[in-house]
């Protein structure tokens, strides 16, 4: 107690005490230190594999040993293939060759199996040739595999980066666009971008006008509506998202509804449909917008309306001029929070979103659970918070907008 | 009652700037009250010719919500360059009358008019009306000098007049050195002397004020009293006040209007009222008040004899309905009550209750034979001591009678002994 009554007059009397600074955060250590290792280790350690890749570099000492002689480009010469063939054997039998023939097959699509036929090959000939192992892996015998092994030695690689953005290296050593054909991540980039725009639009045509509605009534109505707003909010998004199917469903509430109504004479494909997603999405979305929107209204004093009028300004003046940019951090708050999860979604894609719908996080998910390409879902998580992290800026910087003055 | 043609280098300046935009002006203000102005010229307002007596008239103005009747059958006229005061306490009307005049309330009943023309329907940013509210309603998002730009700006005024005007508006109230600062960076009362240029700075002929000082502390509201009351002479604007601090209606305004459960009980010059009124409970909210219970004696033209509880009597004068056999309330000032002067028609003996020092002059607590106690002002030098005796009288001109129990209205009255 008197040691707090000291500290405080000497602050108040001398100097900044150092102390004082460091008490608070002291206070909140224990926090920092979960986060640190619960949450900001995991996330590095993740978005390093986008550039990290080291198991090609293991899995082959011996042939980076014998290329580093062979200074010619395109296929090396025997000597790189008798290493090459020792390292596989060595894989072979240190049980490593399975993730070694993934990590190249991303690289080089085709060459997992080629890779598994020339491991065996090695492990039965110790003298194997060059000539018997393009057989086996035709890919060794043409400039692209030894292109994409060499590049694989470096354990420090803008490959999935690049591919992240339907780029790569070319044979010519300039960043070009991948083949037509395999062309995703821009074209999920640019869907995820868009359904979070049309929800965040959705969500703000609806918010707006309703915080305005309950900021102009009773406390106890404007109570009543912020708990019916809220109650969903509460609930889990599987659950939320579970119950739209059972509303969007062919033979679902909402098609029953419709036709009931006369408004439509088939029933809608509204799941499995981008229609249904942006809806589901809208729903759950909702609070987030409305409730920065909320508290920025609440705040703004109605008699400056008043006296807008009074000074001789009309009521759509009024709202321009005198509302709206007071309402306005909210109303960007409120945007900005809805965007960015947008940008996340998962779960309600995954459940009401059709194949054409899947967001940049379904991809994501898919890498790590299905395809176990860390690196890949690495890279897309790294380009995803990198964009929200700019976004995030742009607004702050650009609009005045501060989000930690909001709370 | 109206200071009218007080010329002053303020406000010809801003006369002279509402000149140079007399176009938009015009349109504003003359448009919509045109058929009054041609009758009265506006070039006979600034000679300083008597005032429009009837520029604002309510007309069986009633206002109900539901049930309840927020304002009563009121009938008000104000004049052209008048300062008149709502005074009353909270629930009273006052307000309510005044958004009426503003156009954020429309009446139930009745008509208001502005300048000889109904104002029934017109909103309010179109009736030219300037307004101050207690909380000073500034615009936190503009510099102060934005938020005096803004009735001119939505009034068309072209940006090189703009600028020269509220520079003007801003000197007026001294403020003209924040003019880059935002309203949150100011006192209280700087801003409330923002919201006061920005309601004149397009000079309104009615500024309308609702408990513009009620936010600010004593030593400051009574700075801004005077400061008020001097840009009201200078710019001879017509302003109707709201406040429920007697003080403050007495200090400034020309008329005061006494509200009371929705309907003036009383208006009149600040001394009128003082000194004459006409009910129970003016003499009681204005200004501080002895009241008596007691019952009429005889009634004899103006005066009566009445009868307090221990058999004391007194002469008044008869206020209002006052009959032999029935209760009356009797209303006497503390500074009129005398220290036993040969002068006083009535005299009484009391003890000395206790002496309170107020500086300029001590408040004595001097109890009657029957126990009730009054408040007498007497001189700083007095030293009476508590259980003294003294004699206390006062004439009947100083003592008021009025029915007791209902207020004209039908409301009970305020019936304490010392109010």
């Amino acid at each position: 107690m008197s040691s707090i009554a000291i500290s405080g007059i000497k602050t108040r009397t001398g100097a900044m005490d150092r102390s004082d600074s460091l008490r608070p955060l002291a206070l909140a250590a224990p926090l920092l230190l979960l986060l640190a290792f619960s949450f900001g280790a995991p996330i590095v350690l993740l978005l390093s594999r986008a550039v990290y890749e080291p198991t090609i570099a293991n899995t082959l000492p011996h042939t980076i040993a014998a290329l580093g002689t062979d200074s010619a480009a395109g296929v090396p010469a025997e000597p790189v293939f008798h290493a090459f063939a020792e390292d596989m054997k060595a894989a072979q039998a240190a049980g490593a060759i399975y993730e070694f023939a993934k990590t190249l097959n991303t690289r080089l699509p085709g060459a997992r199996s080629q890779v598994l036929r020339v491991a065996r090959l090695a492990g039965q000939d110790a003298a194997v040739t060059k000539e018997a192992m393009i057989k086996a892996a035709p890919l060794l015998g043409e400039d692209q595999g030894w292109a994409a092994i060499r590049s694989g030695t470096n354990r420090l690689t803008s490959f999935f980066l690049l591919s992240a953005f339907d780029l790569r290296w070319t044979d010519q050593g300039t960043i070009g666009a991948v083949p037509a054909g395999q062309a995703v991540f821009t074209r999920v980039f640019g869907r995820t971008f868009l359904i979070a725009t049309l929800v965040t639009l959705a969500t703000l045509a609806l918010a707006f006008p309703l915080a305005y509605v309950m900021t102009n009534v009773r406390p106890l109505i404007a109570g009543i509506v912020l708990v019916l707003v809220l109650l969903p909010f509460w609930t889990s998004i599987l659950v939320r998202t579970a119950a739209w199917t059972v509303i969007l469903q062919k033979y679902g509430l909402l098609n029953d509804l419709l036709l009931w109504l006369g408004v439509t004479s088939d029933r809608l494909e509204l799941m499995y449909s981008r229609t249904g997603l942006i809806i589901a999405m809208t729903h759950i979305q909702l609070p987030f917008t409305l409730l920065p929107i909320y508290s920025v209204m609440r705040a703004v004093n109605t008699s400056q309306l008043r006296a807008a009028q009074s000074l001789g300004a009309r009521p759509l003046t009024v709202f321009r001029r005198v509302y709206l940019p007071q309402v306005m951090p909210g109303v960007l708050a409120g945007c900005l929070l809805t965007f960015i999860l947008c940008l996340g979604y998962y779960i309600t894609p995954v459940l009401i979103g059709g194949a054409s719908d899947q967001l940049i996080s379904n991809f994501i998910a898919n890498y790590v659970n299905v395809e176990l390409n860390w690196e890949m879902a690495a890279a897309l998580s790294f380009v995803l918070l990198a964009s929200t992290l700019g976004l995030y800026v742009t607004m702050t910087r650009y609009l005045g907008l501060d989000l930690f003055k909001m709370g | 009652m109206v200071s009218t043609g007080q010329s002053s280098s303020l406000r010809e300046a801003l006369a002279e700037s509402a000149h140079s935009a007399t176009g938009q002006q015009g349109t504003a203000a003359g448009g919509k009250t045109g058929a009054a102005a041609t009758s009265k010229p506006a070039a006979g307002r600034e000679k300083g010719k008597p005032a429009d007596a009837k520029f604002v008239e309510f007309i069986d103005v009633e206002k109900t919500y539901g049930n309840f009747h927020a304002v009563r059958r009121l009938n008000l006229s104000i004049g052209r360059g008048e300062f008149l005061t709502f005074l009353g306490p909270s629930g009273s009307g006052k307000t309510t009358t005044l958004n009426m005049l503003a156009g954020f309330e429309r009446p139930s009943q009745g008509v208001i008019t502005l300048d000889g023309k109904s104002v029934d329907r017109l909103p309010p940013y179109d009736r030219n009306i300037g307004m101050v509210f207690q909380n000073y309603a500034l615009f936190p998002h503009m510099s102060v000098a934005d938020n005096v730009a803004f009735p001119l700006s939505v009034r068309k005024v072209s940006k090189a007049d703009i600028g020269p005007r509220v520079t003007r508006a801003l000197e007026m109230v001294r403020l003209e050195r924040f003019k880059d600062r935002k309203p949150t960076q100011l006192s209280g009362g700087q801003q409330q002397r923002v919201a006061l240029a920005r309601a004149l700075v397009y000079q309104p002929s009615l500024v309308l004020m609702d408990e513009p000082l009620g936010a600010l502390d004593k030593k400051l509201r009574e700075h801004m009293q005077i400061e008020l009351k001097q840009i009201h002479e200078m710019l001879g604007v017509t302003i109707v006040y709201v406040t429920h601090d007697q003080s403050e209606a007495l200090t400034m305004s020309d008329r005061v209007a006494i509200f009371e459960n929705g309907a003036i009980v009383q208006i009149g010059t600040p001394d009128g009222l003082y000194n004459e009124p006409a009910t129970a409970f003016v003499a009681s909210f204005i200004g501080e008040n002895n009241a008596l219970d007691g019952i009429v004696e005889r009634v004899d033209g103006d005066q009566c004899l009445v009868t307090l509880p221990t058999g004391l009597r007194t002469t008044a004068m008869a206020i209002g309905d006052i009959r032999p056999g029935a209760p009356v309330q009797l209303a006497v000032r503390p500074e009129r009550i005398a220290g036993g002067g040969d002068h006083s028609d009535n005299r009484f003996l009391a003890t000395v209750d206790g002496r309170i020092y107020h500086g300029d002059h001590q408040r004595l607590l001097a109890r009657l034979p029957s126990g009730q106690v009054l408040t007498v002002k007497i001189s700083p030098d007095a030293t009476m001591a508590t259980g003294e005796a003294i004699d206390l009288g006062w004439r009947t001109a100083d003592c008021r009678a009025f029915p007791a129990g209902v207020a004209p209205d039908g409301i009970t009255a305020n019936t304490g002994s010392v109010s």
